[in-house]
């Protein structure tokens, strides 16, 4: 079993803690599991990527080959675009939340960047934005894009939900309450 | 034993700790600032009692520069404690001179030299290759292919630069360095007690020493040579003989990455060295040269193997690497040039229909104090048809793109002082000089003190924010509140030290106060204040 997943976006909407979360659940369940970021200059809103590799054996590369992703998970929908050639052509599904971030005079007409989405085989748009505010927790959009994705992963849901628990611990119980709550709204949103 | 997930940089500091790190000294600098960052951390535990196995404290401190990093690290080791000095490719052409002579003193505590490259350049100004650097000056060098390799490699550099008593190079790149994955760890080793070195004279590298230990250091590559060619981190391994394929540190990842492919491509694997241990191992070279119809070398950075083999092998057979073009000379490697150069169909994944995404530069912060510094100086210099703005590394290198415009240059750490120096002696009136303040005391002051010296006409502006941004929010190496005095105590005129708060309620009079000393004919500072809004939000964090 390999699946392999790109997460996208802009620096500091919390792709790393997304990147973290899976990949705990994965090595509960006993995967063996890669990882790559980017730190750096990009983090300072810049487009920013990781890569997470789950599979039974040990992964090769931190760097996800072209045309083999699994999945894109994508914080942003431009950044989404981006990362196209990653996907496998035949099976790879793209999710990401439809909120632009314009932070550069260049960014298209966002009608043009949700149709080119529209426009793959398997995409699933949401607004991440919206549902994260219905859970309680403007700052959860990123694990309502986890729960999207748990419709997906090779993981049971409940291991993610243990791995949210975990990674917001610290927090308090009204911050894991509010991302779990985020989780179900996300997998929700996506039949 | 206990098995943990790190980032190779986690995995290097954990590796020397474990080792019975007795000091580590590091100047900020990505891809290699997370290694101190988490040294800190793990000194931070062991001080609470909670790292286990670990009873002696270690230090773990930034400094003012690479060099200072480095100079540190050797004394640590003089004093008998195993020492560690990490940096980025760039920081060691700052710590060169001690990195080059500490190959000639007869190291005591095992000396690790952590160097981070950045092939890519994903955050940097050169994709310089620093196992060229150790091989120039002789010393040892291994390169991990992956984070239980990092861990491991760190512990057998102590050990290795104990024996051979010369320092020892760890070699890594960012994609090692930021990614993760499950490392198995060992009990920690006690830490050494403090001896300094039995004979008097191996440290003092006046002439007549430093001939004697030259000549020592080259006898002991004749050691290592052999050591290489035995070496388990270099293992060759059979296979068919039309290609044979040389990688090295973690391009190796990229090759099995596709091995399966190839190997049905070719009916079998090819045969495969690998090199994790520097020098080369050349009679492992020669034998895979001379076993098999071509060479392919695969490995990240300039092409070290690939030129070095050219001189060990008698010519004749095709030799596949950057030079020849197979691989691309600039930037990292990847799983797909890497497949491309092993002959592979390119696979394809889904593209975009019409619209090609434009690059999304990073860019200051909303609301960032360099901004509004920017703002006040590009306004002041309206009045200057010619003028001329040198700058730094740091965030403020930003201001170069637009909406700001501000600056001209970037080069090297405190250049911005040297080249405004420069600029202003020959001619070219007004010249700015834009540095930050953690910049400033790597390598500024000294450039101020030319200025003073030399009474130059010019202006410097430190930004001053309390931190290294760039890299994280490290602490800068004074606080804000000593930088004053460190201006003065350089001869700076202190009428000519301006201290004013870097925010746009404050426009108007910044920009008075930058134009009075834009037209005072001799070498002013202007310190722009105010904090970081990423080390703000990091401090609210903790």
């Amino acid at each position: 079993m390999k699946y392999d997943i790109v997460l996208c976006g802009v620096g500091g909407q919390g792709g790393i803690s997304v990147s973290v979360v899976i990949a705990k659940a994965a090595m509960a369940e006993g995967l063996r599991v890669k990882q790559s970021e980017v730190h750096g200059m990009s983090q300072r809103g810049g487009e920013v990527l990781a890569n997470l590799r789950l599979s039974d054996t040990e992964p090769a590369s931190p760097m996800i080959p072209r045309g083999a992703a699994s999945l894109i998970l994508s914080f942003e929908p431009l950044e989404a675009l981006r990362y196209l050639p990653w996907l496998a052509a035949d099976t790879g599904v793209v999710i990401s939340a439809v909120t632009p971030i314009k932070n550069m005079p260049a960014y298209p007409d966002t009608d043009r960047v949700l149709a080119e989405l529209k426009a793959m085989p398997r995409a699933v748009l949401l607004d991440a934005d919206a549902l994260a505010k219905e859970a309680g927790n403007v700052r959860a959009a990123n694990i309502v894009l986890v729960g999207a994705a748990s419709k997906l992963l090779p993981l049971k849901p409940d291991s993610l939900r243990q791995a949210i628990r975990d990674q917001f611990a610290r927090k308090g119980e009204a911050v894991v309450e509010a991302n779990l709550k985020a989780f179900e709204h996300g997998r929700n949103a996506t039949i | 034993m206990a098995f943990e997930t790190l980032m190779g940089d986690e995995a290097i500091a954990l590796g020397a700790v474990h080792a019975g790190l007795g000091g580590a000294f590091a100047y900020p600098g990505t891809p290699s600032t997370e290694i101190m960052e988490t040294l800190q951390d793990l000194a931070e535990r062991q001080a609470a009692g909670k790292l286990a196995g670990v009873a002696s404290a270690f230090a773990a401190q930034w400094c003012a520069n690479e060099k200072t990093a480095y100079e540190s690290a050797l004394g640590a080791s003089f004093a008998g404690k195993r020492a560690m000095v990490s940096m980025k490719h760039v920081g060691l052409n700052v710590a060169a001179d001690p990195f080059v002579n500490s190959a000639l003193v007869k190291v005591n505590g095992g000396l690790v030299v952590v160097v981070a490259d950045d092939p890519g350049m994903h955050s940097s100004q050169d994709e310089q290759d620093s196992r060229w650097l150790a091989d120039f000056a002789r010393v040892p060098c291994l390169e991990p292919a992956d984070q239980q390799e990092a861990y491991d490699m760190t512990l057998e550099a102590f050990e290795l630069s104990e024996r051979f008593e010369l320092p020892v190079m760890i070699r890594i790149t960012t994609r090692l360095a930021h990614s993760r994955s499950v490392v198995e760890t060992r009990a920690a080793k006690a830490q050494g007690r403090i001896h300094k070195p039995e004979s008097g004279m191996d440290w003092v590298l006046m002439p007549a020493v430093a001939r004697r230990r030259w000549h020592e250091l080259l006898g002991k590559m004749a050691e290592i040579k052999k050591l290489s060619n035995a070496s388990p981190r270099n293992p060759l391994k059979e296979g068919g003989k039309k290609l044979g394929v040389i990688t090295a540190g973690l391009a190796r990842q990229y090759y099995l990455e596709n091995l399966d492919d190839l190997s049905a491509a070719r009916g079998q694997a090819p045969e495969h060295l690998h090199v994790g241990f520097y020098p080369i191992p050349e009679d492992r070279i020669r034998e895979l040269y001379a076993a098999c119809d071509q060479i392919l070398v695969i490995e990240d950075g300039y092409p070290l193997i690939e030129r070095l083999l050219r001189g060990i092998v008698a010519p004749g057979k095709r030799i596949m690497g950057k030079e020849s073009g197979e691989i691309p000379y600039e930037g990292e490697l990847n799983p797909d040039t890497v497949r491309a150069a092993l002959g592979l169909p390119e696979r394809k994944g889904l593209s975009v229909k019409e619209l090609v995404p434009p690059g999304r530069p990073p860019q200051l912060c909303q609301g960032c104090p360099h901004a509004d510094s920017y703002g006040a100086l590009k306004e002041a210099l309206k009045d200057y048809p010619l003028h001329a703005v040198t700058s730094d590394i740091g965030c403020y290198t930003l201001g170069a793109l637009p909406p700001y415009n501000a600056i001209e240059t970037t080069v090297d750490m405190g250049a911005s002082i040297g080249m405004a120096r420069g600029a202003a002696t020959v001619g070219l009136e007004p010249v700015v000089a834009v540095i930050g303040d953690s910049t400033f005391y790597h390598s500024g002051l000294t450039n101020l003190i030319d200025a003073v010296s030399h009474q130059t006409n010019m202006t410097v502006v430190i930004l001053d924010n309390s931190t290294t941004g760039m890299t994280g929010a490290q602490p800068t190496i004074l606080p804000s509140s000593r930088l004053e005095g460190v201006l003065r105590g350089a001869g700076v005129d202190p009428a000519h030290i301006r201290v004013l708060r870097a925010h746009r309620n404050e426009h108007a009079g910044n920009v008075a106060v930058f134009k009075d000393e834009l037209a005072y004919q001799g070498p002013s500072v202007i310190v722009m204040v105010r904090e970081c809004l990423e080390a703000l939000k990091k401090a609210r964090k903790a």
